[in-house]
């Protein structure tokens, strides 16, 4: 007779085993390595919370001190590989196999790991991609999640940075596995619910707070007049020109100069209300001049800012906010948001090859993939229209009966030609195509393709790729845009002319900007002080940011 | 440290009688540039002192296009480049030249 309730006898078993080393289900944390030998099996697959912003790394920590012994072999599938903890699994044999997202700041270790043989790569998924393999054949066995707080129920708090928690706790509880929580302290009742306490078997109250990066604080300070060029020229060649009021903006400086460009320059173009109203969008520092000053709208977001929230609680009209009043983030909510009812992507990019394939992959690092690749892609579940979506449909020649017509997302690369130290933007070849080689890659690690790029803007033009017919039109699109590069000095200045002349590329002068109005006077804030100033003191910069 | 200097000849001269001008900073990223009124109004003349050597090929484009669209007769333009990329370099000598227009 088949045993239907084998994995639910052991989780019992492991919950039974960890019970040992609890107080109910409160662990102190010199408890959490015995914790978790108790409760870990060879060969588990483990979902060791690493967000964006948010890391378990009181757990990644305990994590990396168990016995190998006893804790070996694991399968980690998570989305972030940000700790160095994250990876010292690996050189220990407890873990052996990987399947994540993103990597940014240990992104020349994994390369090298990878290198070495000591992970075995499942793949480098997008983040929608890798949740959804959650709930089908990356199910993990036990969670190891963070939150703010939680009571002696086992229910979470987790704080303005909800951002993976839900999804991870959705496909490990209810397929019978076990949900280990880290938290900075015990309380008597928490601020909010994120997570009912029956969906949380164990919870540990961290030695310190969890680690939070500010990743979405861009210094206004710090911006070039090549940057505010470049955002000019996307504020009225493509926000303008599309209508875009429902738009996921990168992190990069060239969209931060946009935010603090809308309440000058946009102001001028007489654009309010008309463009940037609606935002799948971490809360952004630098958005705030635009939100006091009546840009925007409504914000959702993958996950919080440090020194935001103070400012989010008091603008619950513009964030999502619970009844205690802090930030409710989800991050594959608000990517599912940012892919299916926003109408634009505008991000940076690293490297460009002539065809308009993207990576941020160099040679030796793989920084993996953060929003860009589910938000910069064109939904082909997507069925309602908007005036932005068709009308880039239009443009890219849509053949047949109008009523049959797909719209198209518009997928913007806001580049400089050149980047840090004079390295070229734009490449014959992506320097993922090598790396993918060199580490046995079956598909080179790609962030967004080409057939899902719409336009590309630098400091020389915007190339409209909708609009070019064929490949010639394409890679001269792209060299008519490349500045002084050599892909930009190998174009071909006659047909350039004529994509000029056809609208494929346009030049500052042909949007009537003059480079040299292209100023850091136009910034709505021109410091970290400027954007506290706007935020009228709820603003609060970590200390790295404050600089008087 | 490379030195590089270019002649063009143009069809007419800057634009204005400032004698000199000055803009931008050595900074690492950055350059200076000092045009100065001083050679017949056919002529300009790009001298380039930078740190970065190998980038010959770039800087003769940038000055030729530069030439080009601003018709700069009579100014020597010396720069003391920082590392700047090719549109902040493109950026300072049109600010620059209308410096000297003003």
């Amino acid at each position: 007779m088949a045993d239907w309730r084998g994995e639910r006898k052991a989780r019992d078993a492991r919950i039974e085993a960890g019970r040992a080393h609890a107080n109910g289900k409160v662990v102190p944390a010199g408890d959490a390595v015995a914790l978790l030998e108790a409760v870990l099996k060879p060969g588990d697959r483990v979902c060791l919370e690493g967000d964006n912003q948010k890391q378990a790394d009181c757990l990644a920590r305990a994590l990396s001190q168990c016995d190998p012994g006893k804790v070996h072999g694991l399968h980690m599938v998570q989305s972030g590989i940000v700790l160095p903890e994250h990876l010292d699994v690996f050189e220990t044999g407890i873990a052996e196999r990987l399947d994540y997202s993103y990597s940014g700041p240990q992104g020349a270790r994994v390369a090298k790991m990878l290198y070495g043989g000591q992970i075995k790569l499942g793949a480098v998924h997008t983040y929608l991609e890798l949740f959804a393999r959650y709930f089908i054949d990356l199910t993990p066995h036990v969670a190891l999640i963070a939150g703010v707080s939680a009571d002696r129920e086992g229910n979470l708090y987790t704080g303005p940075n909800t951002e993976d928690t839900p999804t991870i706790v959705e496909a490990t509880h209810f397929k019978n596995g076990v949900v280990v929580a880290q938290v900075n302290e015990i309380v008597d009742k928490v601020p909010r619910v994120d997570i009912p306490g029956d969906r949380v078997d164990f919870v540990v109250e961290a030695d310190t707070p969890f680690f939070v990066e500010p990743l979405f604080t861009r210094d206004p300070a710090a911006m070039t007049e090549t940057q505010i060029l470049i955002a000019m020229m996307a504020i009225k060649g493509i926000y303008a020109e599309y209508g875009v009021r429902r738009l996921n903006h990168g992190i990069g400086f060239g969209t931060a100069a946009i935010e603090l460009l809308l309440p000058t320059y946009g102001e001028k173009l007489g654009l309010k209300g008309e463009i940037a109203t609606h935002f799948a969008l971490n809360p952004h520092p630098t958005l705030i001049p635009a939100i006091e000053s009546g840009w925007v709208r409504q914000v959702h977001c993958f996950g919080s800012e440090v020194g935001m929230d103070r400012y989010i609680r008091e603008r619950p009209d513009v964030f999502f906010t619970g009844a205690d009043g802090s930030l409710r983030s989800n991050r594959a909510l608000c990517q599912t948001a940012g892919l299916y009812a926003c109408d634009m992507f505008i991000g940076a990019t690293l490297q460009i090859d002539l065809m308009g394939h993207s990576s941020t992959v160099t040679q030796s690092r793989v920084a993996g993939f953060g929003g860009a690749p589910n938000m910069g892609s064109d939904p082909h579940g997507r069925r309602h229209p908007s005036d932005p979506w068709m009308k880039a449909g239009r443009e890219a020649q849509i053949v047949g009966d109008p009523a049959l017509m797909r719209g198209r997302k518009l997928v913007v690369q806001l580049v400089e030609t050149f980047g840090d130290k004079l390295v070229p933007t734009f490449v014959e070849k992506l320097d993922a195509m090598e790396l993918a080689k060199k580490i046995g890659l079956e598909l080179a690690p790609v962030m967004i393709y080409a057939d899902d790029v719409t336009h590309i803007v630098t400091e020389e033009g915007i190339a409209n790729l909708l609009l070019c017919r064929d490949a010639d039109d394409r890679e001269q699109a792209i060299r008519g845009v490349a500045g002084y590069t050599e892909i930009g000095r190998g174009r071909d200045r006659a047909k350039v002319e004529e994509l000029r002349a056809r609208g494929i590329i346009r030049r500052p002068e042909d949007l009537g900007i003059e480079p040299l109005d292209a100023d850091r006077s136009l910034l709505a804030a021109r410091s970290i002080k400027d954007l506290v100033h706007w935020s009228g003191g709820l603003y609060e910069p970590p200390a790295r940011f404050r600089n008087w | 440290m490379e030195s590089l200097t270019f002649r063009h000849t143009t069809t007419k001269p800057l634009p204005g009688t400032k004698p000199q001008a000055i803009t931008g900073v050595v900074a690492s990223g950055n350059l200076e540039i000092l045009l100065e009124r001083v050679l017949p109004p056919d002529a300009c003349e790009v001298a380039i002192e930078t740190p970065v050597a190998g980038y010959g090929p770039v800087w003769e484009a940038v000055v030729a296009d530069f030439v080009a669209r601003a018709q700069p007769g009579g100014v020597r333009i010396s720069i003391n480049d920082g590392g700047a990329r090719p549109d902040t370099v493109s950026l300072r000598l049109l600010q620059g030249a209308r410096l000297m227009e003003a």
